[in-house]
């Protein structure tokens, strides 16, 4: 018999009320958030960071507005407006200042400001200048790095602008003993300490901070109490007062207690995971294994006969609405590479638990099924897979897969574990991961992980081999030698090394700067309440508290690197259809294909690398320059030259030379990774995913020597280039099999679109089964889908009034279609459709 | 001669197919045909020769002479896929056992390499070409499309006492047979046509699968490419409540009946 019963349960008409009211209005910029954290800090000068942190987090939740939605079991908002967001300036500011008068209108994520916020907001600004995170990083970060940033070699301007974020916290601490139990925890650990210790006085601190930010929650939560027992006096429908009475009820006994039901402890949960992000603009804060933490209060429930399964299936629909009420706003910049609104919250179901034994329950079921109920984005929804997942299990998901909500995304236990333990994870821990955010794997409660530390862009480095070292003109590279001094393929792809080696250690260097900068300013006493080993250290997570630590910044780009070394090897070096320097001029001439805006770019780049040299350049030279530009990019030559490109073989297409080719080059980012350290005593390691980065990062790009235009989107993830997979999704599939997984410990993106016609019928859902468990069987860490027509989807362009929950899987999260910028709309359409009829 | 430098002529190779056979299959189509029917929707594959085909980016050439030893090379890359789903080799068309010689040698060097094997056939041809293959197939996925020979002929150009005889024989055989219905309006999408071939097809030997193929568009570019007439005008698509309709017809003469494959 199944250990676990997987009937569905029915959808309750309270979520269609919850969603319709979630999107009634338009997210907004509130600033009651920025207002109380200013006001608190002005009255703290000269007190531990910690502890002002700790006391600015406190009178945050003793004022900040508390909301009840209509119709909510579960309550807790962190703005009065749905899906809007709150302000964090101790992170960065001025790019917000600067763009107030078109956030609202921006194309990418926007949100409305009232004139009475803008002025609240510009009064508490003023408080900040210098006083940041980000400007602090800002003077640690050596030249050559910063150099590199400016010529977007990498962008770690995730961490760099916002809070670090990206973690599960101990939910089940929470759930278990609340609060209190916490606090009786710091009590105990000050019975061991003794006021001639050396860490006395940052311990001390950060322990009384710990205390003051867990009393903070458990007052936020009676505030609520108050609320709903007010609300509850008010309301003339007796079902929802007594709703009301439970809520209040709920509300004063979680987080400050253990739960003793399931709404309790989905009350509990969500207090969580919103405080969390109102500490910190930190993005994706994960719930992990929220089948395994919230089960025994479940089991309890049911077996006890409190609770129906349709009942508990509401209050789990209920919390997916909740986690589609958090936002953040991001500069416009970080918001076409994060695009839809997404905080990436990443809840996963079922694989195996530290013991090793499948752990798939009821909940497991529940939460695919909430998905399919909810329809939204949140959660980042992923099920775990390994060699004894219940076929069952499978087929749930690949139903939802088959909605064309793009969710959930499939996770390989079978690489992902012992991937996890060759970075020092402990065999149970490992067992027992969750995702964080898009791909990233780690334990929870016990990691702070860094998860998303920086987009670099594989490509840049071989745009600097072509110039021995120069960006636009700027020594930004290394002088790898000129281009006919690279007699051989394999001294061109040294110098492609070399130069990825130097970038990478410049984006160490950004990236420690930037963790420092966190741990001096914006230290989190109400996260390290939650991570182990924190209490017992003495340090917050940015300090170093939590048992591992990592930086993980992402490399994206792989296929067209692959593709770009394989032509150049086929035909520079073997054929010698043409010389790598008619390959640069080509390139600089963008194959041909210059506009006018190009062709002035190209100008300021000679222009200005010319006055360098103490060359005067008149007016008439600078036109001059500027008809040698045009006229050169008229030459047939690279256009011929760019269809010898096209015709070679391409990654994606099951080729074994290319593939080959294409797990060696990922090695040249993977491998000289883990030399590094970063200040927390942890380790570097690479994941290779771009989120949608692909796209702007791919709009600052230059051509590339696989046949790419200037300006297009580099592919994405570890997928083959947009197109170029010409063979179906067993060919590509294979291919991306091809490279080393494992060794991208912080995570692997695997972009597959299908016509729903792959997937029709049992036998579309059993061979769409087959397919992720063949590409696992293969050494595969992660597959996710879109299950959409390309005609829908330009449909979508055209009437995007008529398709307003239409979410779509965008690089390791959904997102609403018609929220995301045009550009990253017209990426997804020209993907290569996989239709099989 | 070695079964790997048998030469034969197909038009493409399409992997992860997903309606031709159990599980993922890579299906082989191979060229030229015998019948003509009027929706066929791969034109470039009813002539043997080689032909020139406009398509949206650009003419491409349709058709090519491959070895065995070529075809395998692609067949063998997903074998991990094949053993997943129960999956395998389908030869398809055209009339994929017009090439004798080639379809043998292709089948027994999937066979000796353990590839579940399947045609997609007309079964428009004389038995003695279709028996020769039996012992190397697992499953045959056979079309009858009409059971009134007058009417078959009108849309297909030839008549079909052939077909329900290499049916019946093909049946009796004891080789794994599903028969399978093009449902095209006009054609045979009444009630009283499909129950006539479900009728029939339970009448075989060991047959308890039939499945209807509703008629679809999806080669009117090719006609246009091969500057050919498209023959079915703008005869709608038959909607999915009317194949749901026929579908429990087919059942109702004790078949396991499929919408698409």
């Amino acid at each position: 018999m199944a250990k676990y019963n997987s009937a569905k349960c029915a959808k309750s008409e309270r979520i269609e009320l919850l969603k319709a009211d979630l999107f009634a209005t338009s997210p907004q910029i509130e600033a009651d958030r920025a207002v109380l954290l200013t006001e608190s800090y002005m009255q703290t000068e000269g007190e531990p960071m910690v502890l002002r942190r700790a006391k600015a987090f406190r009178n945050i939740l003793e004022k900040m507005p508390v909301t009840i939605r209509p119709n909510e079991l579960v309550v807790g908002a962190a703005t009065v407006s749905p899906r809007s967001c709150q302000i964090y300036p101790e992170f960065s500011f001025s790019w917000l200042e600067d763009e107030f008068e078109t956030v609202a209108t921006r194309s990418a994520d926007p949100f409305y400001i009232s004139e009475e916020n803008k002025e609240k907001l510009r009064k508490v600004f003023r408080y900040w200048k210098g006083r940041t995170s980000s400007e602090l990083a800002t003077s640690m970060i050596v030249p050559e790095a910063r150099l590199a940033m400016e010529h977007n070699v990498f962008t770690p301007g995730n961490y760099f602008y916002n809070g670090v974020g990206h973690v599960t916290v101990q939910y089940d601490k929470v759930l278990r003993i609340g609060y209190r139990g916490i606090i009786d925890q710091v009590n105990r650990e000050r019975g061991k300490m003794n006021v001639g210790d050396a860490d006395y006085c940052t311990k001390s601190a950060l322990l009384d901070a710990i205390e003051i930010s867990c009393e903070a929650a458990i007052t936020y939560a009676n505030r609520y109490a108050a609320l709903a027992r007010e609300l509850a006096q008010k309301e003339s429908n007796a079902k929802r007062r007594e709703e009301f009475l439970a809520i209040a009820e709920n509300c004063s006994r979680v987080p400050a207690n253990g739960a003793k039901s399931f709404w309790e402890a989905c009350q509990s949960f969500w207090f969580v995971q919103m405080l969390v992000q109102i500490e910190s603009s930190g993005h994706s804060i994960s719930p992990g294994r929220f089948d395994q933490y919230m089960y025994p209060y479940y089991k309890a429930d049911v077996d006890a006969g409190k609770i129906t399964r349709d009942e508990a299936q509401e209050l789990i629909d209920c919390v997916w609405i909740k986690l589609n009420d958090l936002s953040k706003c991001r500069d416009s910049a970080s918001a076409e590479g994060f695009a839809g609104y997404s905080m990436f919250q990443n809840l996963i179901a079922g694989g195996q638990d530290a013991n090793g034994e499948d752990a798939t329950n009821d909940l497991s079921f529940m939460c695919i099924d909430a998905t399919m109920h909810v329809m939204l984005p949140g959660p980042s929804f992923s099920v775990r897979v390994w060699n004894r997942t219940p076929h069952e299990f499978l087929l749930r998901a690949a139903e939802l897969t088959r909605t064309g909500i793009g969710l959930p995304a499939y996770y390989n236990d079978e690489v992902i574990i012992p991937s996890l333990m060759s970075r020092g994870v402990s065999l149970e821990d490992a067992r027992d991961y969750n995702i964080i955010g898009c791909v990233e794997p780690q334990k929870s409660g016990k990691t702070w992980g860094w998860h998303d530390a920086a987009f670099f862009n594989m490509l840049k480095p071989m745009e600097m081999v072509f110039s021995n070292g120069k960006l636009e003109g700027v020594q930004v590279g290394l002088k790898t030698g000129e281009l006919d001094s690279f007699q051989t393929f394999d001294e061109f792809y040294g110098a492609y090394r070399a130069q990825t080696a130097y970038m990478i250690s410049l984006m160490v260097n950004a990236c420690n700067a930037i963790d420092v900068a966190h741990a001096e300013r914006c230290p989190l006493p109400y996260l390290s309440s939650m991570i182990e080993d924190c209490i017992g250290r003495g340090k917050t997570p940015e300090q170093g508290g939590a048992i591992y630590n990592f930086t993980g910044p992402q490399g994206f780009g792989i296929a067209n690197v692959a593709d770009a070394l394989y032509a150049i090897e086929k035909l520079v070096f073997e054929q010698k259809k043409f010389t790598l320097a008619e390959l640069r001029d080509a390139l600089d001439a963008n194959y041909g294909k210059v506009s006018d805006k190009e062709a002035e770019t190209i100008t300021v780049g000679v222009v200005t690398e010319l006055s360098k040299n103490g060359i005067v350049v008149n007016e008439d030279k600078v036109a001059e320059i500027w008809r040698a530009v045009k006229d050169r990019s008229k030459n047939p030559r690279y256009a011929e030259i760019r269809e010898m490109i096209l015709a070679q073989d391409k990654f994606g297409n099951d080729i074994a030379e290319v593939d080959a080719l294409a797990r060696d080059a990922a090695y040249s980012y993977t491998k000289p990774l883990l030399q590094y350290r970063n200040p927390r005593g942890g380790q570097f390691h690479a994941g290779l995913y771009p989120v949608s980065a692909n796209v702007p990062l791919g709009a600052q790009t230059a051509a590339s020597p696989d046949g790419r235009f200037a300006g297009t989107p580099v592919a994405d993830g570890v997928s083959p280039s947009a197109g170029m997979d010409v063979h179906g999704p067993t060919s590509a599939a294979n291919s991306v099999s091809c490279l080393d997984h494992g060794i991208a410990s912080n995570g692997t993106l695997f972009n597959m679109k299908f016509h729903p016609s792959a997937l029709a019928g049992d036998s579309g859902l059993e061979n769409f089964v087959a397919l992720v468990q063949t590409y696992f069987e293969m050494k595969g860490s992660h597959m996710q889908f879109n299950v959409v027509s390309r005609e829908t989807l330009r449909d979508a362009q055209k009437n995007p009034d008529q398709y307003r929950s239409l979410v779509v899987r965008v690089a390791g999260y959904s997102a609403l279609f018609t929220t995301l910028s045009k550009s990253l709309q017209d990426d997804i359409i020209n993907r290569t459709e996989q239709a099989s009829f | 001669m070695d079964n790997n430098s048998v030469v034969g002529r197909i038009f493409d190779i399409q992997k992860f197919s997903t309606h031709d056979g159990e599980g993922i299959r890579t299906v082989v189509f191979l060229k030229g045909c015998i019948l003509r029917c009027r929706w066929c929707c791969n034109p470039e594959s009813q002539s043997f020769r080689i032909q020139r085909m406009k398509t949206a980016n650009g003419t491409r050439v349709v058709g090519y002479d491959t070895t065995v030893g070529d075809v395998m090379q692609q067949v063998v890359r997903d074998m991990p896929y094949y053993r997943r789903s129960g999956g395998g080799l389908t030869l398809s068309g055209g009339e994929a056992l017009c090439q004798q010689e080639f379809v043998t040698a292709l089948l027994t060097e999937a066979k000796a390499k353990g590839i579940n094997t399947a045609v997609e056939t007309t079964a428009c041809l004389p038995f003695e070409m279709i028996e020769p293959q039996l012992k190397l197939l697992d499953t045959v996925l056979m079309d009858i499309k009409h059971i009134n020979s007058e009417k078959h002929e009108k849309f297909t150009t030839m008549k079909n006492e052939l077909i329900l005889a290499n049916a019946r024989k093909i049946a009796e055989s004891g080789t794994h047979l599903i028969i399978r219905v093009p449902t095209i309006p006009t054609f045979n999408d009444t009630e009283e046509e499909i129950r006539d071939i479900a009728r029939f097809a339970a009448s075989l030997p060991g047959v308890n699968e039939i499945h209807l193929l509703p008629y679809h568009r999806l080669g009117y570019d090719k006609y246009m490419g091969l500057e050919r007439d498209y023959g079915m005008g703008d005869l709608p698509t038959p909607n999915a409540e009317k194949m749901e309709r026929l579908r429990r017809v087919a059942e109702r003469e004790g078949l396991k009946a499929i919408i698409g494959g």
